[in-house]
Order: C-alpha cells, then sequence, then structure tokens
C-alpha cells in the first residue's frame, strides 16, 4: 500500500486521462501499472509524472507499462527517432539482417503489429520488413 | 408483601431471558460461521447478529460469493433477517513477468541505440548499469517497461 501511496499523483492522472484497461497490482516490492493511453501526449504526461515522484527512475519500485491506442484502421507511422535513420529488418530483431531505412519524420505503411516490439513495416520504395515499434508513432 | 417475595424470581427470570438472547446470538454466529468458512466462495465473510439480525461484512471476490453469503445466512437457524454489506473484490490476475532468456535477447534490441548502457537480468530483474543523457534514459526505460520486466534497477549515471 505505501507504494501505491508513493506513485497516488501518477495512478490519479492515468484515471483521470481515461487509460483504458488501468490495472494497478502491487508483487513483491514493486508497483505495476499497466493501461492504454488514448495518446501519445498522455503517455509523455504520465511519464513525465512517474520521473518527477522518482527522478532519474532510479527506485527501482515501479513498472509502468503504458501502451498508446491504436485505430485498427492506421496504417501510416511516422518515424520517431531522434535524429538518424530507422533500421528495417528482414525479421522480429536486431540479430537480423537489415532490408532497408526509413528516414527521421519520414511516413511509411504499417503492414501489421503482429508483434508488440517489432512492427511490420513498408517504405514508399516497397521495402518490407520489420522495424522497433518505439521508434514508430501513429500521431502523424 | 407478595411482590417483594416475587422480586427475585423476576430479577432472575428476567437475567436469564437477556443472557440467553445473548447466548442465543453468539450460538447462531458460530453457526452461520461455519457454514460460510466451509464454502470457498463465502470464506472471508464476517458475522455480526444482534437480536437475531445478521449482519454480513468483509470481502469476497465473486458477485456469486456475496448472494451465497446472503442465503447461507438466511438460512441458518435462529437468523430472523440479513443485512448483507459484503463487498465484491475480484482478485488480480498475478503480473506475467518476462522470462530471463528471451528478455536476454529483448535487451539487446532495446539498448541497441545505447552503446553507453550495458542490461542485463537476473531472476526478472533488468539491471542497467552505465551513463546517459537525461532525455535518453526516459526514452530507455520507455523500452524496457514495454518488456514486462518484473524489476528495473536502474544505475545508471544521468548526465
Amino acid at each position: 500500500m505505501a507504494l501505491q501511496d508513493k506513485y497516488k499523483t501518477l495512478i490519479d492522472e492515468a484515471t483521470r486521462s481515461e487509460v483504458r484497461g488501468l490495472q494497478v497490482r502491487e508483487q513483491n516490492g514493486v508497483l505495476y501499472v499497466d493501461g492504454t493511453a488514448p495518446n501519445g501526449s498522455v503517455k509523455d504526461q504520465l511519464w513525465n509524472t512517474y520521473n518527477q515522484i522518482d527522478p532519474n527512475f532510479a527506485g527501482g519500485d515501479l513498472v509502468l507499462d503504458i501502451k498508446t491506442a491504436m485505430d485498427a484502421t492506421t496504417t501510416q507511422v511516422t518515424v520517431n527517432t531522434k535524429s538518424s535513420n530507422l533500421n528495417i529488418r528482414k525479421g522480429p530483431g536486431t540479430d537480423q539482417p537489415i532490408v532497408g531505412k526509413a528516414a527521421h519524420g519520414e511516413t511509411i505503411t504499417l503492414v501489421s503489429r503482429s508483434n508488440d516490439q517489432w512492427w511490420q513495416v513498408r517504405t514508399k520504395d516497397g521495402e518490407e520488413g520489420y522495424a522497433y515499434a518505439e521508434y514508430l508513432s501513429a500521431d502523424a | 408483601m407478595k411482590i417483594k417475595q416475587l422480586l427475585p424470581i423476576v430479577v432472575l427470570a428476567a437475567t436469564l431471558s437477556v443472557s440467553g438472547c445473548k447466548e442465543k446470538d453468539s450460538a447462531v454466529k458460530t453457526r452461520v460461521e461455519e457454514k460460510l468458512n466451509a464454502n470457498q466462495e463465502t470464506a472471508g465473510t464476517m458475522v455480526a447478529i444482534t437480536d437475531g439480525v445478521a449482519t454480513l461484512t468483509g470481502e469476497v471476490s465473486t458477485e456469486n460469493g456475496k448472494m451465497e453469503s446472503g442465503n447461507i445466512a438466511k438460512g441458518t437457524k435462529g437468523v430472523k433477517s440479513v443485512v448483507n454489506n459484503i463487498m465484491v473484490t475480484p482478485p488480480a490476475a498475478p503480473v506475467v513477468i518476462t522470462p530471463d532468456d528471451p528478455m536476454t535477447l529483448a535487451l539487446r534490441d532495446a539498448t541497441k541505440d545505447h552503446p553507453t548502457v550495458n542490461a542485463s537480468v537476473m531472476n526478472g530483474t533488468v539491471t542497467l548499469t552505465g551513463t546517459i543523457s537525461k532525455a535518453d534514459n526516459m526514452r530507455l526505460m520507455k523500452k524496457i517497461s514495454a518488456l514486462n520486466p518484473g524489476k528495473i534497477d536502474n544505475q545508471l549515471t544521468v548526465n
């Protein structure tokens, strides 16, 4: 219960921001907060709150797994790498050969999200492969 | 004179009836509790009996368990009526944690763009060492938190 008090602001904020399927569970001294945010900015806001409560995430007592809701009809995603090109690989994993690249800020076609971490995409040149989902956003 | 003679008897009778009633409540309470505890769905219910009125409190995990507790109490000899204040709290499913082997592979992908970070996993706990910028620290934490770790021990020096 002490952890739920520590992260009360975060949990309240998640509830207020209509995070769907919000689950707050405590297990072996770690608090797990899961859910799906209605958009990317709600997710970012929750992470900022987390960082305020636990500076630099050094506490090791929270696992915040907030996904971003995505319309099933979404077919275009934007590459949100820091500045570099995004590698597109033959299979899901960095051990897979690179089959193509997409530029920072480029919009590419989303083929499938069958894997949570690796989404199947197609560039405008028609190269198809897998890209790391964290570097793709639907808020085009 | 007659009244004086009768008084001790009246007092005695009154005492008996009061204590008798009390005893009855506690006996009914025991009977209800035994029945409730024998049923997995209704165990966890607390009972209080006052003059034959059973008040049920506590927590059970299903709506059916709450209803069943009420029925059990109602059907017990000596219970005149039931006040059902039981709370239904469904149990949370346990957190699923990624086993170490697939986590090792996932960490390699997640840290690929953070060459100054070393990540390892042991019994579900992901340990991060090295140095990182403040913005990248949040990026990395977002990536790793999505991998269902048991715990993230972030020992990174943030600069």
